[in-house]
């Protein structure tokens, strides 16, 4: 279990408090308005903003002050999600490890990886010849390798169009299921909540709220949610 | 952000900033150590600052004037060759000093294709040594480079303005006046001061065409001081001079000069709808033809002698040009193993500053730190044993701030686009080096690489103070042969040098855009 306690996140003038907690195997949207903070609960969920007050445990310890590499969970960006000059192999075998030095057990993993998400021919190609999709494909594949506890994910298939994002949320709910990971996903859009979320965590008004259940939510939603969803 | 967006580590690059500094305090302070201030400068220590000061405000002034109308020439004509003289413009940047003096002698010289036209319509020959003849090179190398400036911030100008102007129907004159003199009121002052900055050290112009008691220039001095002399409290005395003046006005002209793009960028050419008249064309059709002429006459004449020379060069040449290859190579070596961790630790940091280490080279000359370390070395090893190691290691000194200019912008991109997903996997230390780093930013490692070897592959300053007659660079070599008055010889081995710096540069910087993935 991961946990957000008494946290304050600062930067310049904007302020996001959160004290909340997230359960093991299940799947967070996180929705708001455009600038309310959705990213900014990611970025310091991950490491790359620190907390201005409050702490980040994972199973009680204390994880606060580590590295975005020594934490329990991946992350996938809007874009820049894979090194252009590497191959699709070697950009998911960064995922396992990052000297590169890949023994064949872990080749055959990254080959698994590859195949399971449908580029099991593509290991050889760079990122600039593959499709928006099949680049978005090649990062879960990472992810996958990864095995990470948690997976963030900040809109990283938001350049999709629409049948092509709802076969990539599929596909992520797949592997997040198969994998027991926990899931966190910003998004805009109330059918990708709908979609794929068990709950939600509704960012507005400098507050993440504690996450509460997606079905429910969506289909009776409260004022300040509805005022968002117009 | 609080937190680092990329974990490079700044150990290597402080330390490699911490032993350029260090290097230069050494040599600084032996100099100190050993100048010897009761005597005071005498009258010819007077002239050689007299005169560094005058040849280079007359160079300074001269490149950046006659840059106005070749520069307002490329900005507002399209022609075909464009994009090609103004490749050409970047040059002088990596033509060896010795090499153009030798085209420059070619052609303005006692027996050059100047004089033997003034002969024919019955003129008295013009000489080129002295003041002039030091004016002309340093103009032939400064032009271009001053040309580049003027001929970017033209190109900052909006196109906008020149439609606006257009409508208004302007005359060349308004246009001049309204959209040009102001730009022309911000860039010369820094252009002017950059070139007289560089021509403040010049040594090997004024070693080849200046000398005697009225054009030497303090470089010169420390030089001959040394090598004549051999009275090294005196040449410790005229590199603290050197300091002072050269040390001293970089600093002061530091915050008005430009940003030397060396790279390209220059192709954009504006539609311009005024200057469509008469007088306004032949004028610019002058200022671009006597600019290709003067610029490559020169060059020309180094090939056509050149070619006729290579048979009369004598094995000498060949060996030095062995051990100039050696040289430039050691150069690209230590300069790369400086300036990459300098410039992983200088990203990581706020902008500014931390640059400014790699300029303490600019500031000390060559022939400055030279002696400083001539002074060092000599009581605990044979210095000219040391001649190819130290000329080596001063000439990647010498290219370091062009180098951080060049590698610190797109690393500080690079860092900034791939900075989080290098943290997410945990990517630090020699992975991030060898699988981000290093690929990402191989055209310029290349470019970078190219010109620092081109650069050590023509110098000739350091290794003239301490070369022994068996650790001889090409451009000494050759310099010894003019000396000889061995011209034909002289010119072969300048051909040879031409090819070999233009050679490691295309080289280096083609081997970086090989293959290299957007």
């Amino acid at each position: 279990m991961l946990r957000l306690e008494a946290a304050e996140i600062t930067q310049d003038t904007f302020k996001l408090r959160a004290d909340l907690s997230i359960e093991r195997s299940r799947k967070y949207a996180v929705i708001g308005p455009s600038g309310a903070g959705k990213s900014t609960l990611l970025a310091a969920l991950c490491g790359f903003i620190p907390l201005s007050k409050g702490r980040l445990l994972w199973q009680d310890n204390n994880i606060t002050s580590f590295a975005p590499g020594n934490r329990p969970m991946t992350m996938l960006f809007q874009d820049n999600n894979l090194f252009p000059h590497l191959s699709v192999q070697q950009n998911v075998g960064l995922g396992l490890r990052p000297d590169l030095r890949l023994s064949s057990g872990e080749k055959d993993l990254v080959q698994n990886a590859l195949s399971r998400v449908g580029l099991g021919d593509f290991a050889q190609r760079k990122p600039g010849v593959l499709s928006g999709g099949q680049q978005s494909r090649a990062a879960l594949a990472r992810v996958l390798v990864q095995a990470r506890p948690l997976v963030l994910l900040d809109e990283p298939f938001a350049a999709l169009g629409p049948a092509l994002r709802n076969e990539m949320l599929d596909l992520v709910a797949e592997l997040i299921t198969e994998t027991k990971a926990s899931l966190i996903m910003v998004t805009h859009a109330p059918e990708d909540v709908r979609r794929i979320a068990d709950d939600v965590i509704f960012v507005a008004n400098g507050v993440a709220e504690e996450p509460r259940p997606a079905a429910a939510l969506m289909d009776n939603p409260p004022q300040e949610l509805r005022d968002y969803l117009g | 952000m609080a937190f680092s967006t990329v974990s490079i580590s700044s150990k290597l690059g402080i330390g490699a900033a911490i032993l350029v500094v260090a290097l230069i305090l050494a040599a600084l302070l032996a100099v100190l150590w050993r100048a010897e201030f009761n005597s005071g400068l005498g009258p010819a220590d007077w002239s050689a600052i007299r005169f560094t000061a005058l040849q280079a405000t007359m160079s300074a002034v001269l490149s950046t004037l006659l840059a106005i109308p070749v520069a307002r020439a490329l900005a507002r004509r399209r022609f075909r060759g464009r994009g090609l003289l103004v490749t050409l413009l970047g040059a002088p940047f990596i033509l060896p000093v010795i090499v153009a003096v030798l085209g420059l002698l070619a052609v303005f010289g006692r027996a050059g294709w100047l004089n033997a036209g003034l002969a024919q319509v019955g003129l008295a020959p013009v000489s080129i040594y002295g003041l002039h003849g030091v004016v002309l090179a340093h103009v032939f190398f400064n032009l271009p480079l001053a040309t580049r400036l003027l001929l970017q911030a033209w190109q900052t100008i909006p196109a906008e303005r020149f439609r606006l102007a257009a409508q208004m129907n302007l005359t060349p004159h308004a246009v001049f006046r309204s959209i040009e003199v102001p730009l022309l009121r911000q860039i010369l002052p820094g252009t002017a001061a950059l070139i007289f900055v560089i021509c403040l050290t010049s040594f090997a112009v004024a070693l080849t065409l200046g000398g005697g008691p009225s054009a030497t220039t303090v470089e010169l001095a420390i030089y001959q001081a040394f090598r004549f002399d051999f009275d090294l409290s005196r040449a410790a005395q005229l590199s603290l001079v050197q300091l002072g003046i050269a040390g001293g006005t970089a600093a002061l002209a530091l915050w008005i000069i430009p940003t030397v793009s060396i790279g390209g960028g220059f192709d954009r050419s504006l539609h311009r709808w005024d200057a469509q008249g008469g007088l306004q064309r032949v004028l610019d059709i002058l200022a671009i033809g006597l600019t290709t002429v003067f610029l490559s006459l020169p060059i020309a004449a180094v090939v056509i002698r050149g070619v006729a020379g290579l048979a009369e060069t004598p094995a000498a040449v060949w060996h030095s040009a062995g051990v100039s290859i050696i040289v430039a190579l050691i150069s690209i070596v230590v300069l790369l193993s400086i300036a990459l961790p300098m410039a992983g630790w200088i990203v990581t940091r706020p902008r500014g500053g931390s640059e400014a280490v790699g300029l303490l080279g600019l500031a000390a000359s060559p022939l400055t730190i030279g002696t400083g370390w001539f002074i060092l070395i000599n009581p605990v090893a044979d210095p000219f044993a040391l001649a190819l190691p130290v000329t080596a290691l001063i000439n990647a000194f010498m290219a370091l701030p062009f180098v951080l200019r060049i590698i610190v912008p797109p690393m500080r991109d690079t860092v900034q686009i791939y900075g989080r997903l290098t943290q997410t996997l945990g990517l630090g230390g020699w992975p991030l080096w060898r699988w981000m780093i290093l690929p990402r930013l191989r055209p310029q490692i290349g470019f970078a690489a190219g010109l620092t070897g081109a650069l050590s592959m023509g110098d000739l300053g350091v290794i003239a103070l301490f070369a022994s007659p068996d650790t001889v660079t090409l451009p000494l070599q050759m310099y010894r042969l003019m000396g000889a008055y061995r011209m034909d010889a002289a010119a072969g081995a300048a051909l040879i040098l031409l090819a070999l710096s233009l050679g490691i540069f295309w080289i280096f910087d083609k081997g970086g855009r090989w293959h290299a993935q957007a």
